[in-house]
């Protein structure tokens, strides 16, 4: 009775379905202006009330989940490619490789992760293609550390020497064997790794600079908040519950894979 | 060492970013003056030394970043290095205040779960832990705004000074710079906070299972000085190195809630150069803000060997 793996999984569940059902279960379309019903609160025609334009709250998370869930997935898909090639690599071939990869891997974890997005969004323009892809290239650093070490330490095991000894070249030693054992800590950094992304992301749409209205997402619905402090409460506290909860489900999952691999 | 490397690295990624932009740094100039004829243009350029090739321009620009010079800031002309400088004290201010909180706070959290392992307090920790890790930093500091600042009043929520902050008596002043760094320390401080108790518990947990215990206890030591001059001694040492750590953290954190604090610092200096596309100040941040990490770390490394009396004296020897 894994409970922390089981909660995960429910909680993230119903998030994707949520995510996939967004047209069929939103009760408005999230754009939609409506003057006469501008900063109303939460009553049985819009459940969690609407912002300043009159857009239906419960519509637009609904349709943020889509677009904070994919950002989070994608971002660190690319990020979790980049440090299986980069970690096998330097685990695998050692010596100059090694020493140019991990140099590297160093002097990009010197830069303050938020200060690197913010100044890249800066300079090309926020969008989500590129939000997915600059959050998943400064995230990659910490799995090719964890796929380096456990690379070196299945290096010497007798299934791979066996396997240089009848021949297999290099790649299929890598790909076939390797990589698919060090996958369980790959998948419990990526899995927490999600959860970062969405946060990253939440916090640069909040900033203007992440997915622009308005086009929904848990992050910009929090933007008007500010000016609407003490006046309507309903815009700060639902989009921030649902981000508390999609991290606390993502890391749920982590800890119960954690328990899993031992 | 391989600090030189590092640095070198750090600029030359940070000069591979800024190049990234598909018009040159000079055309956000030109796009607000479309009358900007190109020979005006091509002269902007010269005074950049833009039109040198990609490599020289490297070389000149770390020839000024060595003697502090990151150029005029785009805003307002004034030289980068000012500005930031200006807004460094209440950053620090409020960093170092939520690093001692932190340690205030979590070292005896960390201490007192470890000493009752699963127990209810240890039980109630590690749910708050689990919370704060998972909480938005902004969204927390948006409801704390609403409760404490709007709701009850009781706290300013934004800028480091009231308004009628000049007709203040000194101690007042104190009072007020006080009152308005209450909120923002509070929320910087929780990651930190759920990060370093639970550091905390599990060094402390492994401290109490040390040998050296059983002995103090068959000696007949008093449980509290056990706990608090033997294993608490032992469990603290890695505590400065994690603090080294966490700058970049910090760092980064600082952007957000300064910005939705109002607070002066470099942060949300960082913030506005970004919203301005004011390149000179961009670049002049982020190499800080990597140089700020390296030495941080460099720090951890270094205090770790040193407080450490098992390195020390092996050093020595």
């Amino acid at each position: 009775m894994n409970k922390p793996l089981l909660s995960g999984v429910l909680i993230i569940g119903i998030f994707t379905l949520i995510a996939i059902l967004a047209p069929l279960i939103s009760p408005y379309d999230p754009s939609v202006i409506d003057q006469n019903n501008l900063l109303m609160p939460p009553s049985s025609k819009h459940l969690l009330g609407t912002d300043s334009l009159g857009r239906d709250i419960l519509s637009r998370m609904i349709y943020g989940a889509r677009i904070s869930l994919s950002i989070g997935l994608i971002a660190v898909g690319i990020a979790t490619i980049i440090g299986l090639i980069l970690g096998s690599l330097a685990g695998f071939y050692g010596g100059w490789i090694d020493t140019l990869i991990m140099r590297f891997v160093d002097i990009m974890l010197c830069f303050p992760t938020f200060f690197l997005i913010l100044a890249v969004v800066a300079i090309l323009e926020p969008s989500i293609f590129n939000i997915m892809v600059i959050i998943g290239l400064t995230s990659w650093m910490g799995i090719t550390r964890l796929v380096r070490a456990e690379i070196l330490s299945l290096k010497e095991r007798e299934f791979i020497q066996a396997e240089r000894a009848i021949g297999a070249s290099s790649f299929r030693i890598i790909t076939g064997h390797l990589i698919p054992n060090a996958m369980g800590p790959v998948l419990v950094s990526a899995t927490l790794g999600i959860a970062g992304a969405i946060l990253l992301e939440s916090a640069l749409s909040f900033l203007g600079l992440g997915v622009q209205p308005p086009t929904p997402s848990w992050g910009n619905i929090l933007i008007e908040s500010k000016s609407t402090l003490g006046v309507a409460w309903w815009i700060t506290v639902f989009p921030g519950l649902a981000i508390l909860t999609a991290i606390l489900g993502f890391n749920f999952i982590a800890e119960g894979l954690r328990k899993i691999l031992g | 060492m391989g600090i030189i490397p590092l640095l070198l690295g750090i600029t030359v990624i940070s000069f591979i970013i800024i190049h990234l932009a598909p018009g040159k740094p000079t055309s956000l100039q030109q796009a607000l003056n479309p009358k900007v004829s190109q020979e005006v243009r091509l002269r902007l350029e010269k005074l950049y030394g833009l039109d040198k090739p990609l490599r020289i321009q490297y070389i000149n620009w770390l020839h000024k970043l060595v003697k502090f010079d990151f150029g005029r800031s785009f805003g307002d002309d004034r030289p980068v290095v000012d500005k930031i400088l200006e807004r460094i004290p209440v950053t620090l201010t409020v960093n170092i205040l939520s690093l001692l909180f932190i340690i205030i706070v979590a070292i005896p959290l960390g201490v007192k779960s470890a000493v009752k392992p699963n127990h209810a307090f240890d039980k109630f920790v590690t749910i708050f832990v689990f919370i704060g890790f998972a909480v938005p930093t902004f969204w927390l500091a948006l409801l704390l705004m609403n409760l404490f600042g709007i709701k009850l009043g009781w706290l300013p929520i934004s800028g480091i000074k009231s308004l009628d902050f000049e007709y203040f008596s000194l101690g007042q002043k104190i009072m007020d710079y006080l009152r308005h760094l209450i909120l923002p320390i509070f929320v910087s401080s929780l990651g930190g906070l759920a990060g370093i108790s639970r550091y905390m518990r599990s060094s402390m947990i492994e401290a109490l299972g040390q040998p050296y215990i059983y002995t103090a206890r068959a000696k007949g030591l008093t449980e509290n000085t056990i706990i608090y001059k033997h294993a608490l001694r032992n469990a603290i040492l890695p505590i400065v190195t994690i603090l080294g750590l966490s700058i970049p953290g910090l760092l980064g954190g600082s952007v957000i809630f300064e910005s939705i604090f109002a607070l002066p610092g470099i942060g949300r200096l960082f913030y506005e150069a970004v919203m301005m596309r004011d390149y000179p100040l961009i670049m002049a941040e982020v190499v800080l803000g990597a140089v700020l990490t390296m030495l941080g770390n460099l720090i951890a490394d270094i205090s770790y060997a040193y407080v450490d009396p098992r390195i020390r004296y092996r050093k020595q020897a």
